[in-house]
């Protein structure tokens, strides 16, 4: 349960930029009472919005058989069959494949992204915008209308099934997005700092390192946040360019598509646990994640 | 086949941010442009060059079954792709899954955003509920779905319908009844919270002393809505839709999980998945990935501009 409820974190009232008076104080000046009405009915819509996932929990608590009655038996005691089962159908490879992928290819990201960001806001090239927005267009291409030529090339080269050619894919999905958020938040770097470190001689290097890393530190945090659950969540490459030896998470999974009878417990153990870590890192950072994922064009 | 060039806006900025130091903007052209080639480099070869082998292969005869008879084919593949009643299917899909999912869930994702927009006792807990169904594994979303949720024997539906009902409470089978439905509400679920996210944070950027002075002068609630928040949410909106339509487009998790592409639910992402994977017919699977391209292109068109005026107003 405590997946899906943790305590609030740090909820700022305000995304936007700076604002003149505290919202709340005016916005709310008149408690009628259909304001509480309508809190209930927050509370209702957001419980119903939880609720499949709470019966994920739940049910991967229960043995095969209490998981499997109808009507449900909510309060059957709780079993670890379901995560057993999981466990001994050999998911290890895979969950290692996923966080190989998904680690791999946000380093490269960032280390690809974080100069080329620089060079799109603070000594930008010309037609800089140009370039911006081809980078935003690559990511609306879809994935599927390439994945042929990406499948006969690995086929030639031998690089199927090579978690790889996975990891320099997932790169090239996501450098964009990680390109258009570093660029939103290096603008925002105080030109006087980069002036100071201009005439006290410092080199593009060292300007990059203590004068602007520092400053950009969270968006360099919810760039590789976004990357990473992108890479984790990722099927359609992953299931087409590897198999037995590479595949990822989201392929074992597709093993449970077409299993059916008593397996409930187990797929939803399953399902769950190959959760696990994009839930941790989007209820961490819930704002970063309305940022990256509108591609830092809402702040 | 980048779509950047057609939706230059004439308001292009020819020098960048009047902010920055003309100091800083001496150096040297290559030096500016060194940090940003890798990366460039690294996405036209990875996303550029592949499509292009797409159209290549769309024009040709190639079916890996018979290697002999590859060849040029001319517009012959893509004649195939709309005559195909399974190719014209999936296209009639993929419309509908895309229009219905992000119709539903802008509408839900509004209506919700107005809810959390305001402040109440645990709206932190509610807004981190919400968000569940987003940060879910998008193919361990659809096996919930499938499997916990729709089963006509022991899923949670039918299991509530009991409940409530009785012994004889109807017991449907939701995904054979209604296939492309049980995909879209899937879906819908997903993507709402994404939609509530973008448009709460929009909600959020309001001027509200504007706000405070209508209401003061009279104007209701309704009032409000329709000529102060609406206007100021459209971009938002514009936004979240076109960004969602295109991702929508090209699902293929919860088809390939929930139906398999049967029952009449193969999109186009899933027919060409199978059309090269399983039917080995490289030339067909290309045209189609060109028609899905095509009309990616023009949804991109439209969210491109629309994240454009975002993006204008964030840079002056």
């Amino acid at each position: 349960m405590s997946a899906a409820t943790p305590a609030p974190s740090t909820t700022p009232e305000r995304v936007g930029g700076p604002q003149p008076m505290e919202p709340s104080e005016i916005r709310h000046r008149k408690p009628a009472r259909s304001g509480s009405l309508l809190s209930l009915l927050a509370w209702v819509i957001g419980f119903l919005f939880a609720l499949p996932v709470l019966w994920m929990i739940l049910t991967s608590f229960h043995s095969e058989t209490d998981a499997a009655t109808n009507p449900p038996s909510v309060f059957a005691p709780l079993s670890l069959e379901g995560y057993k089962s999981f466990f001994a159908a050999g998911p290890w490879p895979s969950l290692l494949n996923s966080l190989t992928a998904s680690v791999v290819s946000t380093a490269l990201v960032l280390l690809l992204a974080f100069p080329a960001a620089y060079a799109l806001s603070i000594r930008p090239v010309k037609k800089w915008t140009d370039v911006l927005f081809f980078f935003l267009s690559t990511k609306m291409l879809p994935i599927v209308a390439g994945i042929l030529p990406l499948y006969l090339f690995a086929q030639k080269v031998h690089l199927l099934d090579n978690i790889w050619w996975l990891i320099l894919l997932y790169t090239s999905m996501n450098l964009p997005i990680a390109i258009w958020m570093l660029r939103s938040f290096l603008a925002e770097v105080p030109v006087e700092m980069l002036e100071a470190a201009q005439v006290d001689g410092a080199s593009l290097t060292r300007t990059l390192r203590d004068v602007i890393a520092p400053v950009v530190m969270p968006g360099i945090a919810s760039a590789a946040l976004i990357c990473f659950i992108f890479s984790w969540n990722e099927l359609l490459l992953a299931r087409v360019l590897t198999g037995t030896v590479a595949g990822t998470a989201p392929v074992f999974l597709t093993g449970f598509v077409t299993s059916q009878g008593l397996f409930l417990a187990k797929v939803c153990a399953a399902s769950l646990i190959v959760s696990l870590p994009v839930l941790a890192a989007g209820f961490a950072a819930q704002d970063k994640l309305v940022q990256g994922l509108s591609m830092g064009a809402v702040r | 086949m980048s779509t950047a060039t057609e939706t230059r806006e004439p308001a292009t900025p020819a020098s960048p941010s009047p902010g920055r130091s003309t100091q800083l903007a001496k150096a040297g052209d290559w030096a500016r442009r060194a940090p940003l080639l890798p990366a460039l480099i690294f996405v036209i070869l990875m996303t550029q060059l592949p499509f292009l082998a797409t159209l290549v292969i769309s024009f040709m005869n190639w079916n890996a079954y018979y290697p002999n008879e590859r060849g040029f084919a001319g517009f012959d593949n893509f004649r195939r792709v709309f005559t195909d009643v399974n190719a014209r299917q999936a296209v009639i899909v993929t419309i509908l899954l895309t229009v219905a999912v992000v119709l539903i869930s802008l509408v839900l994702g509004l209506g919700i955003a107005m809810l959390l927009d305001r402040k109440f006792r645990g709206r932190g807990v509610v807004r981190t509920l919400m968000i569940t169904p987003f940060l879910i594994v998008p193919v361990a979303a659809a096996l919930l779905w499938k499997h916990a949720l729709y089963n006509p024997e022991y899923g949670l539906f039918n299991g509530l319908l009991k409940f409530v009902f009785g012994e004889n409470a109807p017991q449907p089978d939701w995904i054979t009844n209604n296939p492309l439905w049980a995909i879209i509400a899937s879906l819908v679920w997903q993507w709402t919270p994404f939609m509530m996210l973008i448009l709460l944070a929009g909600l959020q950027s309001r001027p509200l002393d504007v706000v405070e002075a209508a209401r003061i002068d009279g104007a209701s609630s309704w009032q409000i809505f329709r000529s102060m928040t609406l206007p100021h949410l459209r971009q938002y909106i514009e936004l979240s839709g076109l960004l969602g339509a295109i991702y929508v487009v090209q699902n293929f998790d919860a088809v390939f999980t929930i139906t398999s592409g049967g029952l009449g639910t193969a999109n186009l992402p899933y027919f060409i998945y199978q059309t090269f994977y399983t039917a080995q017919d490289y030339g067909r699977a290309s045209a189609a990935g060109v028609v899905v391209v095509i009309g990616t292109i023009i949804i991109a068109t439209l969210a491109l501009r629309s994240v454009f005026s975002l993006f204008k107003e964030e840079t002056r």
